[in-house]
């Protein structure tokens, strides 16, 4: 027990029942089979990566382990035995703690309070918190696991990176040793990544288990022992991460050769129209300070303008300003040649400004209204969609069946509320709804990210295409690759400054590197 | 151990049964009420449908009651769908009362031709301008309406008193000595009073037309305009609308005074129809803008299930009104009355969450990994 013997040797799996086993595990759902006879099982000690597109039936088959859903039929074993869950209360009591995507946390608690929030234990006495108790234990599980964290300070305060912390504290705290993790880099800088990745490995030195929900291949093959891949609801297989590479887990996981849509070749700029003019923009933040400054930028009616950079270096603004959700503070903004008075989102829509937001549910769509809602978001105001102020029901109904069928939209009717929907067919709403209005210039903000290896070559199939009828594109991502595969030009953008502008074909992965970090 | 779980799916028959069975469960609650009182449940039940639906007169008078709930219902129905939360019917309809009781005194001697157009028009004026307050606090500076428009039901509370009690103003009645003794308001001239409609032998006062025809003007405006469409994308996610170009600001003012112009008409049908004169003790009494946040909540916001809803609660106040009396105190019939109420909005629970009996878990013996915990 005090020294285990290193993973992925044979021993370890004979001598000890896995930490879980599910067998046959089926759960349906009104007109959908999402998990088929799943077989899982994962091994005491290990870091198992569950990988699948969205909708593969990853999140239902944790759903089932934690308790919130019955499986229709299958058994599940914890540690060799059977057990049943009725509620999530059990498989708590059980030792399996979820750490979700979306995190679960009182903003206006401290840490210490939300850690105990809903917690019964033993050494509590009647209704009094005692929270010197709970602060030191807290402050010993985040030194045993290096996730610094102070226990006095209260959520909203507190970076994503440190809420994360948190959510897992407050797992461990529970005296969880099965963790299962949904997504967890989702909302993290490569750093706070490479931290949680360390903490994770300290955990299974200590016999913790941790299953790794994720559809991200190279962080799959950078932290886990072994892979299971799901598609469509079915186990496709389960192998050893060191016996396999990201190639043959993305065939595994889309069920084809994955090759990634590429720009070809560059338009002949001298000849094209300018679709986008920044002249010394300067912008300032949601908190008043000057957050951009002095930034020129062009983009032609075309062509692909990539802005590199780490998040939080002034991109969001950048994005609103040119699409009026922002009002700058200095500089000009010309689209089409033409001025802008700025800070007016209408007035960025009527010169044919289209936007897709980075937050897509709950600023790209009205999460509530229905998906033929969310496609006139922006034509509302125009015929043939209303006359005379009075909305044409009819034609909002064709526009969103013609729209659906065009972008291949997957939800069974135009009336399905947006929420519903996939973040994939979230964004080709978007995307569909933006494209759809003959745009002149299109701001794509982090258009892939969060989304399936299907998902992310249709969008950027669509980017291409439109460049291809002219639009121009201002691409921000922070996805270098994507960047690289893209734009035709590429600027870097590190508090709130552009770097430097570099042509595709002469651009290396490390000066970029550089310039994002700000060293060059 | 019982477990109350959210329904992945919500089945429409839900939607008619539960109310159905929230009443059952309502009558079957009082029912014992009732016989720990010593009162005959199914007598009283009786009764009570009797007065508040039918015997001779009951509808005419429920109609009554139910004009200014219908109003104030639609009025937080209004501004609820957008998420805007006006809280200030109470007031709104008070602002409503004084303007048209103020139109109908200034033209006591025109014909009603003009008086009445003139009395609905002051009174959704004066409700409209009293919402917007609060409408433009919330658009331009950011506080919070609830509390706004709340405050600002006091403040036209204490203001319809001023008018009457303590000044001299252009409302208070100061012809006669008594009248300057015990102060009171103008009454209004006989052409000022709003006509009502016969069909079928029941009395329907013009206020209750007027809060059918907005009704289905309020849903026809939420379902099939721009202005309607805009105030949905508000009320869903204001930064969704700001990103589609809608111009948030100016919608929040509009809708909160139109939800004021609707309990304006409230307060001016209460002049119109019933009092014929500002009668500040009494409105305030009757607090139909409160009534009017449940009647909205009850029908889910919907402006149609609103009109049925103020009916059945105008009937239920009145029946509650006349089963008062030496034998039944007027404590239980409000215990009836919150019964009804308490089992209709919780009921409203079932149709998205469903109650399971829960067997305990079937979990394995404490292992070494159970144990090992934190702690």
């Amino acid at each position: 027990m005090k020294n285990p013997p290193p993973l992925g040797e044979g021993e370890v799996e004979a001598e000890k029942p896995p930490a879980v086993t599910m067998r046959r595990i089926t759960k349906r759902f009104p007109g959908v089979l999402a998990n088929d006879g799943i077989d899982f099982e994962v091994l005491r000690g290990e870091i198992h990566a569950l990988l699948g597109e969205n909708g593969a039936g990853k999140s239902t088959l944790s759903n089932i382990l934690t308790g919130l859903y019955r499986p229709d039929e299958g058994e599940i074993f914890l540690h060799g035995k059977p057990l049943i869950f009725h509620a999530p209360r059990d498989a708590i009591d059980a030792g399996i703690g979820m750490v979700h995507q979306h995190f679960r946390l009182a903003a206006s608690f401290t840490v210490a309070e939300n850690l105990v929030l809903g917690h019964r234990d033993a050494a509590d006495r009647g209704l009094l918190l005692e929270p010197r108790v709970v602060e030191g234990r807290i402050a010993d599980l985040a030194r045993r696991y290096r996730m610094p964290v102070n226990p006095r300070a209260r959520i909203w305060q507190l970076s994503v990176g440190e809420q994360q912390r948190v959510e897992i504290l407050k797992v461990l705290y529970r005296g969880a040793r099965i963790l299962i993790l949904d997504e967890p880099t989702s909302q993290l800088t490569p750093q706070e990544a490479d931290a949680l990745f360390q903490t994770l490995r300290l955990m299974t030195a200590e016999q913790r288990t941790v299953i790794f929900i994720s559809h991200k291949l190279e962080e799959v093959m950078a932290v886990s022992n072994r892979v299971t891949v799901l598609r469509r609801g079915k186990v496709i297989g389960t192998v050893k991460t060191e016996n396999t590479n990201t190639r043959a887990l993305a065939r595994m996981m889309v069920g084809r050769e994955v090759v990634f849509t590429q720009k070809k070749e560059g338009p002949a700029q001298a000849e094209r129209q300018l679709a986008l003019e920044l002249r010394q923009v300067s912008a300032n933040g949601d908190l008043g300070t000057p957050t951009l400054h002095d930034i020129d930028l062009q983009v032609h009616a075309g062509e692909i303008v990539g802005i590199a950079g780490v998040a939080g270096n002034g991109q969001r603004e950048l994005a609103e300003v040119i699409t009026g959700m922002r009002r700058r503070t200095g500089g000009s903004v010309m689209v089409m040649g033409r001025l802008t008075r700025g800070g007016d989102p209408l007035e960025a829509i009527r010169r044919g400004v289209a936007y897709v937001p980075d937050d897509r549910l709950g600023t790209g769509v009205a999460p509530s209204l229905s998906i033929a809602e969310n496609l006139v978001l922006k034509a509302f105001r125009r015929a043939p969609i209303s006359t005379q102020g009075v909305l044409h029901l009819g034609r909002i109904r064709t526009n969103a069946v013609e729209l659906m069928q065009r972008f291949n939209i997957g939800a069974s009717s135009p009336l399905v509320p947006a929420r519903q929907l996939s973040g994939g067919n979230i964004q080709k709403v978007l995307l569909a709804r933006e494209l759809s209005s003959r745009p002149r210039l299109l701001v794509a903000s982090s258009p892939t990210s969060g989304l399936d290896v299907g998902a992310t070559d249709t969008v950027r199939g669509l980017l291409l295409e439109a460049a291809g009828r002219g639009v121009g594109i201002l691409l921000i991502s922070e996805d270098l690759d994507e960047i690289l595969a893209l734009a035709d030009r590429i600027a870097v953008l590190y508090n709130g400054r552009i770097r430097g502008v570099v042509e595709r074909q002469n651009a290396h992965v490390e000066e970029l590197g550089l310039m994002m970090a700000g060293a060059a | 151990m019982i477990r109350i779980e959210r329904r992945l799916t919500e089945a429409r028959w839900l939607v008619p049964a539960v109310p159905a069975g929230s009443l059952v469960a309502a009558a079957v609650l009082s029912g014992i009420i009732l016989l720990l009182t010593g009162h005959d449940p199914i007598g009283t039940w009786a009764r009570l449908l009797d007065r508040g639906f039918f015997a001779d007169g009951a509808m005419s008078a429920t109609f009554v009651t139910a004009t200014p709930l219908l109003l104030t219902g639609l009025a937080a129905a209004a501004a609820f769908r957008m998420q805007t939360w006006n809280i200030g019917a109470e007031g709104q309809l008070y602002l409503g009362a004084v303007g048209a009781s103020g139109a109908g005194i200034a033209l006591r001697d025109q014909s009603p031709v003009l008086i009445i157009p003139a009395m609905v028009i002051a009174g959704i004026l004066t409700g409209a301008v009293w919402a917007a307050i609060p409408g433009v606090l919330r658009a331009y500076t950011r506080t919070n309406e609830i509390i706004t428009s709340l405050m600002l039901n006091y403040v036209a509370g204490l203001l319809m008193t001023y008018l009457i009690f303590d000044s001299q103003s252009y409302w208070r009645d100061l012809s006669t000595f008594t009248a300057r003794v015990f102060p009171q308001g103008k009454y209004l001239s006989d052409a000022a009073n709003w006509p009502s409609f016969r069909l079928a032998g029941l009395a329907i006062p013009l206020g209750l037309v007027l809060g059918i025809v907005a009704a289905a003007v309020l849903w026809l405006l939420y379902a099939r305009t721009r202005f309607g469409f805009e105030a949905r994308v508000i009320g869903d996610s204001r930064a969704a609308a700001h990103y589609a170009g809608i111009r948030t600001r100016r919608k929040i003012v509009a809708v909160m005074a139109l939800s004021g112009a609707l309990a304006g008409v409230g307060g001016a049908s209460e002049i119109g129809d019933f009092r014929h004169v500002l009668d500040p003790r009494g409105l305030q009494q009757a607090s139909f803008g409160y009534s009017g946040i449940v009647v909205a909540a009850l029908a889910r916001l919907n402006p149609f299930a609103v009109v049925v809803v103020a009916v059945l609660l105008g009937g239920l106040s009145n029946a509650g009104f006349s089963l008062q009396g030496a034998t039944f105190p007027a404590g239980l019939v409000g215990t009836l009355q919150g019964l009804i109420l308490f089992c209709a909005l919780a009921g409203e629970l079932l149709v998205h969450y469903r109650i399971r009996l829960r067997r305990p878990a079937i979990i394995p013996p404490a292992t070494e990994a159970a144990g090992a915990g934190v702690a």
